[in-house]
């Protein structure tokens, strides 16, 4: 690439033009007016207006999560930069890439408490894979090819770059490197894989199980974890974020496991001998009790994140790399240990599950004519759109049943803020999604408390016309906390029912979208039909849901994952 | 199958770090200990053989299991080279002591015989104090400081300890040996 004089603003837009970038999110202020001025003039950049910052970083997420590609977001210094917090907090703890550029104030301000002045490469630190404050504008093509490496290398994350408006004005000789040379971030691997161990773990394992996590997804090792599962034969759970991993339809695959998993799901790992954890990483609203779990298994854990190794459950055999590169070598040690040595039958096993499945099985009753069961409305958008839309969630109850009760069969089809468990995730992240794949449906199930906190940014969704389409389970209160307020607080409800505010017909129409409502179960199918049969923008659907239905069954926190009340 | 509920607290483990020489690598790192819980004894930072590299001695009490999940974390942020526990056999370890003594000079003859015993010096003489400079590693000094106890201890600053391991062995990763 020859050189080629221009500022640091336009630096940035050529380097988001060389990085691929297509869409990116963001809300203009003072420190960043030089980069917009200079993405005026960009053919390939398309700059989505937010009406806040948070958004922008949760539409960022949405597109990554999506399409497996490097999440943009941008905000100006102060409050933009702080706006952008909660997003890359999110990104962080799901491991989604994304790369947060803002702008500050001027070099020879920093440090004075200036106007819109905030540290936010170091209010970040805790928050991002690496953070980088440019002082030097020769360097701000280094930093940008580093940042988007980063971004989707290793464990994927998010990374922010923060820009003095002197340095977006200052000139440099341009030119993209094509390689990147950080001499601390490939950690060297300290343990050679060992997957003859591994193998003969598997090979005399009796009651297996693969726990599968969002490593599969951000691998994309999609067809070498079916070949690994189908080859061991034995079941398979997931977590929120690996549902899909392996499709909830497929006979092995008994869906998510963990304080709202299935009861058999929890049952099989609590049984289990082995555990052969593939991108997961323990989290406790998977493992209950950490002492109490699965207290006869051996581990097998292999994940990209040297870190994630025994950091909460000890693994017998660490396998340290990539899924994609590594799963398919340990497929092939397992295939020649089965033909040297045999195996352990593991029919019993699969019978033990599959009578615990059939004993034990997720299910909600439709009770009575006058509420509509949140789960029954998830169910019937699920049969009408045949189980092929897109879906984000808020979170809460809605999301929980969501997670429950939307079958999974296609990879990146479920998108959920799961680590941080932010609400407002849900219409921001739909935005993403629909931008990142244009033909898809995307489908929101959100609650009526999670869809305040960001519901401005359906002005968004009406200006780009999304067909975005999102429910809100609407059971007028703060239902997850009013679930353990009734469970764990003697139903002492402080603070959580909901007024029934805004009314979502009156505020789409507000918004120039659709708005529709559902109160009563009669009322259901129609409203269902006329949502997803709307074209031209989004709908907002406002579904009546009973506001005791709790999400069943439950891990209480801190209990053993098998000590679970109620779902039977 | 071994599983912690909590930070445990421990024994006292030596981490050595090479790291980039730029702005805010010691923030970043504080701040990772300080996040996760882990509790660090003592500090240090300084120049190596090559000015684009600091290395830092951590000191911290954990139990070994925790330390290499500190090992790994740290390795995590993106500005450390290079970070490695040293073993305790191999390690090489020293401090450096400056005592403040209040004392009439009838004394001093006394102190002066006590620090020679503890290959200390007298850095500094006034007529009813003086400064005595100790180096050696964390048990001598220790020690150091106990036997002078009796004489009125005014004012104490010890270093952090720094470290090196025995051998041809560096820290560096192949790349930069
Ligand atoms: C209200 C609420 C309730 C919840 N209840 C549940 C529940 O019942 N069950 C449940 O499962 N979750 C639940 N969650 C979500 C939970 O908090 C965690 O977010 C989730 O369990 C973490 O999923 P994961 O282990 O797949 O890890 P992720 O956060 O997706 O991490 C991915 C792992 O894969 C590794 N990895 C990444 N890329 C690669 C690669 N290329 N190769 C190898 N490894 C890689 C990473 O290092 C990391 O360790 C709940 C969340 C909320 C908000
Ligand atoms: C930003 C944020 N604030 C607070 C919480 C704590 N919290 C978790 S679930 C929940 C209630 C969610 O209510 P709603 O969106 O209506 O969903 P429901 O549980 O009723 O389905 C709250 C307040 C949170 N997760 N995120
Ligand atoms: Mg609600």
């Amino acid at each position: 690439m020859a050189r080629e004089k221009m500022t640091g603003a336009q630096a940035v837009v050529r380097a988001l033009e060389a990085e691929g970038v297509d869409w990116l999110f963001g809300v203009p202020g003072g420190a960043i007016l030089p980069i917009y001025d200079a993405l005026f003039d960009s053919k390939k950049l398309k700059h989505v207006l937010v009406r806040h910052e948070q958004t922008g970083a949760h539409a960022a997420e949405g597109y990554a999560h999506a399409t497996g590609k490097v999440g943009v977001c941008f905000g100006t210094s102060g409050p933009g930069a702080t706006n952008l917090v909660t997003g890359i907090a999110d990104a962080y703890l799901d491991s989604v890439p994304m790369v947060a550029i803002t702008g500050n104030v001027s070099s020879a301000l920093i440090g004075s408490d200036a106007f819109q002045e905030a540290d936010i490469t170091g209010i970040t630190m805790p928050i991002t894979k690496h953070n980088w404050l440019v002082t030097d504008v020769k360097d701000l093509p280094r930093i940008l090819k580093e940042a988007f490496y980063i971004a989707r290398t290793g464990r994927p994350g998010p990374v922010l770059v923060d820009i003095p408006k002197d340095i977006q004005n200052a000139e440099l000789e341009f030119e993209y490197p094509e390689t990147v040379n950080i001499p601390g971030y490939h950690p060297p691997v300290r343990e050679e894989p060992r997957l003859k161990d591994a193998a003969a773990l598997i090979r005399a394992s009796s009651r297996p199980i693969i726990y599968l996590g969002g490593g599969v997804r951000t691998a994309s090792a999609y067809e070498e974890v079916a070949q690994f599962a189908e080859l061991v034969g034995a079941p398979v759970v997931t977590t929120v974020h690996g549902k899909g991993a392996l499709p909830e339809t497929h006979p092995q695959c008994l869906g998510m496991f963990g304080m709202h998993g299935a009861r058999f799901a929890n049952y099989a790992v609590q049984d289990s001998d082995l555990i052969i954890a593939l991108g997961a990483r323990f989290d406790d609203r998977v493992t209950g009790k950490l002492s109490t779990f699965a207290p006869e298994a051996k581990v097998v854990h292999l994940d990209v994140d040297p870190a994630e190794i025994s950091k909460l459950v000890t693994a017998t055999v660490p396998l340290v790399g990539d899924l994609k590169l590594l799963l398919p070598q340990l497929t092939a040690e397992v295939r020649k240990a089965f033909a040297a040595s045999g195996r352990a039958d593991l029919a019993p096993w699969v019978k033990k599950v599959a009578d615990w499945r059939e004993k034990h099985p997720l299910h909600y009753a439709v009770q009575g004519d006058e509420f509509i069961e949140p789960q029954h409305v998830i169910r019937r958008i699920w049969e009408k759109t045949q189980g092929k839309a897109l879906v984000t969630t808020g979170v809460g109850k809605h999301q929980m049943f969501a997670a429950q009760y939307w079958t999974t069969t296609q990879p990146r089809q479920f998108i959920t803020s799961g680590g941080l468990g932010t609400m407002g995730f849900c219409l921001p992240a739909a935005i993403g999604v629909q931008l990142g794949k244009p033909d898809a449906l995307v489908i929101g199930i959100d609650g009526d408390g999670s869809f305040q906190m960001t519901l401005q940014d359906l002005a968004t969704a009406v200006d780009l016309k999304l067909n975005i389409k999102i429910f809100i389970l609407n059971n007028l209160f703060l239902g997850m906390v009013h679930q353990w307020q009734d469970l764990f607080y003697e139903k002492r409800l402080a603070e959580t029912p909901l007024s029934d505010l805004p009314d979502l017909v009156k505020l789409a129409d507000a918004y120039s979208c659709l708005g529709l409502r559902a109160r009563k179960p009669s009322e259901l199918e129609d409203v269902l039909d006329r949502a997803l049969a709307h074209k031209g923008g989004p709908v907002i659907v406002d579904i009546r849901t009973r506001p005791d239905a709790h999400v069943y069954p439950m891990v209480p926190a801190g209990a053993p994952l098998n000590d679970m009340i109620d779902g039977e | 199958m071994e599983r912690d509920e909590k930070l445990p607290t421990g024994s006292s483990h030596t981490v050595s770090l090479l790291v980039e020489n730029k702005p805010g690598v010691l923030h970043r790192i504080a701040g990772l200990f300080s996040r996760r819980g882990y509790n660090i004894a003592s500090l240090t930072v300084g120049p190596t053989e090559r000015p684009e590299y600091s290395r830092m001695t951590i000191v911290v009490l954990l139990s070994s299991k925790t330390v290499e999940q500190v090992v790994r974390q740290v390795q995590k942020l993106v500005p450390v080279v290079e970070v490695r526990e040293l073993s305790p056999v191999d390690l090489i370890e020293r401090e450096l002591l400056l005592v403040k003594i209040r004392t009439p000079e009838k004394n001093h003859a006394e102190l002066r015989a006590l620090a020679e015993t503890y290959e200390a010096k007298i850095v500094d003489v006034s007529p009813d104090a003086l400064i005595i400079e100790a180096s050696g590693n964390a048990g001598k000094l220790d020690a150091l400081e106990d036997r002078l106890a009796t004489y009125g201890i005014q004012e104490i600053c010890r270093s952090g300890r720094i470290a090196l391991e025995r051998g041809f062995k560096t820290l560096a990763p192949p790349n930069l040996k």
